[in-house]
């Protein structure tokens, strides 16, 4: 019913030779990085599907390397992003509405362009150079940041600014000050800004512009699943692309999923 | 709820109230002074200024001149005072939690608020759905959580904002019961309603506002069997004043 390209047709198992670059950008400190199927034999039916019903350990450190990084983005990016947000729905200053324009267009921030002003901030002439971030998964979960925060922002603003609408009389008359507001409109609309968090994940698991730039796709060390596809795609090794595009687009709906039955069961909870 | 002495930021007094937004005039120099007693029921059709009024005296809009004192005193509006708006809103927690956010922000300590927001649902009848989402509550459910809510306070003074607006007679009963019950302890009510019979049930003094004027002020038993002014005859007479 799927045809899914066997190591034969692709050339998938070809062992790879230890990555200089990625040496050098280590100091030395290189360890191999793990083979997909080093046991397979070149023959055979070895497919995408394959690959990840028998746990490929070389498929899953991607993964998980994916996932640590869009993860602690959006975790950051919420850090950041919320608060935010709820001050810019909560305050009233000149040039305000010029503000919620410009973050508003920052949700469309091109990967690419965030990937190079990473870049440039990271690079060892760079302000930041001596931090020794360029080319680390720190630095893609700085990009990464970069690219989601903006969009947690904007929707947290939104959502938080509706429930201050409605909130604004009752909160008034029982006095409660300018940071309780914040801190009581960030809690009762927790299960709303879940929306704000997945549209975040969303970006930060598809996007593969900013990452490949700063983290420089090395092999075992900054491979993400997006930045894998994109290399082995264009290798022509279908089944690892394959094979992580599904794991990936299944986490993507396991953890749409999950955020929905948080959300509803919250609001069953709390109303 | 504790019973308390009369509240001394009583008298309240509005002196030469006036309120515009715009070209409209909201309230028209109202003058008013409400003492400690009996519950003072606002009355008057859609769009007289109750709602505008009590807002005022609550300190939530601003006014365009005169002035509003306490007690005597020209202050800010004390802290003992609160409001039951006429839609009210409910936080998305429960009832339970409602209440207890409102002792919270009445600096109630920690360790009291569970006991007194049980004391508080019981008073207004929701004893047994303090565990409930205050959004999935009934219209007259969240009414009374709001009650619950405003006295959780320990008002010395309460204003209700047409607290039965759209309820049916049951709940208009457990709201007007419970308002009794507030006032018996202590606590001045000052209530809007445009139901002539809820204020004949409920009022120690009337205030009659029509357009933002105040058209007349007096003691209930007074007001219902001698109306001093037209429109008050008018509106006790079940006439439309417009």
């Amino acid at each position: 019913m799927f045809y899914f390209p066997t190591l034969t047709e692709t050339g998938l198992n070809a062992q790879s030779s230890p990555d200089p670059l990625a040496e050098e950008l280590r100091g030395g400190d290189f360890r191999p990085a793990p083979q997909i199927n080093p046991g397979y034999p070149m023959t055979g039916d070895v497919s995408a599907l394959h690959l990840v019903l028998t746990g490929d350990p070389g498929l899953f450190a991607i993964v998980r390397l994916s996932l640590q990084v869009s993860l602690s983005a959006v975790l950051f990016a919420a850090l950041v992003g919320v608060p935010a947000g709820a001050l810019l729905a909560l305050t009233r200053f000149p040039g305000r509405e010029v503000v919620i324009v410009i973050l508003n267009a920052l949700m469309g921030l091109p990967p690419v362009v965030v990937g190079l002003a990473i870049f440039l901030l990271l690079s060892r002439s760079g302000p930041l150079g001596s931090w020794g971030l360029l080319f680390t998964p720190k630095a893609m979960v700085i990009a990464q940041t970069v690219l989601v925060a903006p969009i947690i922002a904007a929707l947290a603003r939104q959502t938080i600014e509706d429930l201050w609408a409605e909130y604004r009389d009752e909160l008034a008359a029982m006095d409660i000050g300018p940071a309780r507001r914040v801190v009581t409109l960030i809690w009762d609309a927790r299960f709303s800004l879940v929306t704000a968090l997945l549209a975040g994940f969303g970006r930060a698991a598809a996007e593969v512009g900013a990452i490949i730039i700063v983290g420089g796709n090395i092999d075992g060390f900054t491979r993400t699943m997006t930045t894998a596809i994109a290399l082995e795609t264009s290798k022509g090794d279908l089944p690892l692309a394959i094979g992580l595009g599904m794991v990936l687009i299944f986490i993507v709906i396991l953890i749409n999923a999950l955020a929905w039955g948080i959300r509803h069961a919250g609001e069953r909870y709390a109303g | 709820m504790s019973m308390r002495a009369p509240a001394s930021d009583l008298p309240l007094v509005l002196a030469e109230v006036r309120i515009v937004d715009g070209e409209v005039t909201i309230l028209d120099r109202i003058t008013l002074t409400i003492t400690a007693g009996p519950p003072t029921i606002l009355i008057g059709p859609n769009g007289s200024g109750k709602t505008t009024l009590l807002r005022a005296a609550m300190g939530l809009v601003p006014l365009t001149s005169g002035r509003i004192t306490w007690g005597g005193r020209e202050a800010t509006t004390p802290g003992r005072c609160a409001i039951m708006f006429q839609r009210s809103t409910m936080l998305r927690r429960t009832a339970a939690a409602n209440v207890r956010y409102a002792l919270a922000a009445a600096n109630v300590p920690r360790a009291k608020r569970k006991e007194r927001a049980a004391e508080l649902l019981a008073l207004v009848g929701l004893g047994e759905l303090g565990d409930r989402p205050a959004r999935r509550l009934s219209g007259g459910e969240q009414q009374r959580l709001a009650l619950a809510r405003a006295l959780a306070r320990d008002p010395t003074v309460l204003f209700l904002d047409e607290p039965t607006a759209s309820l049916d007679p049951y709940a208009t009963k457990a709201i007007e019961d419970i308002v009794r019950a507030v006032s018996a302890r202590g606590v001045k009510v000052v209530m809007s309603t445009h139901d002539l019979g809820e204020a004949k049930r409920l009022a120690g003094d009337v205030v009659l506002l029509h357009r933002g004027r105040l058209i007349e002020a007096a003691p209930a038993a007074e007001f219902f069997a001698t109306p001093h002014t037209g429109e008050a005859r008018k509106f006790i007479a079940g006439e439309l004043l417009v």
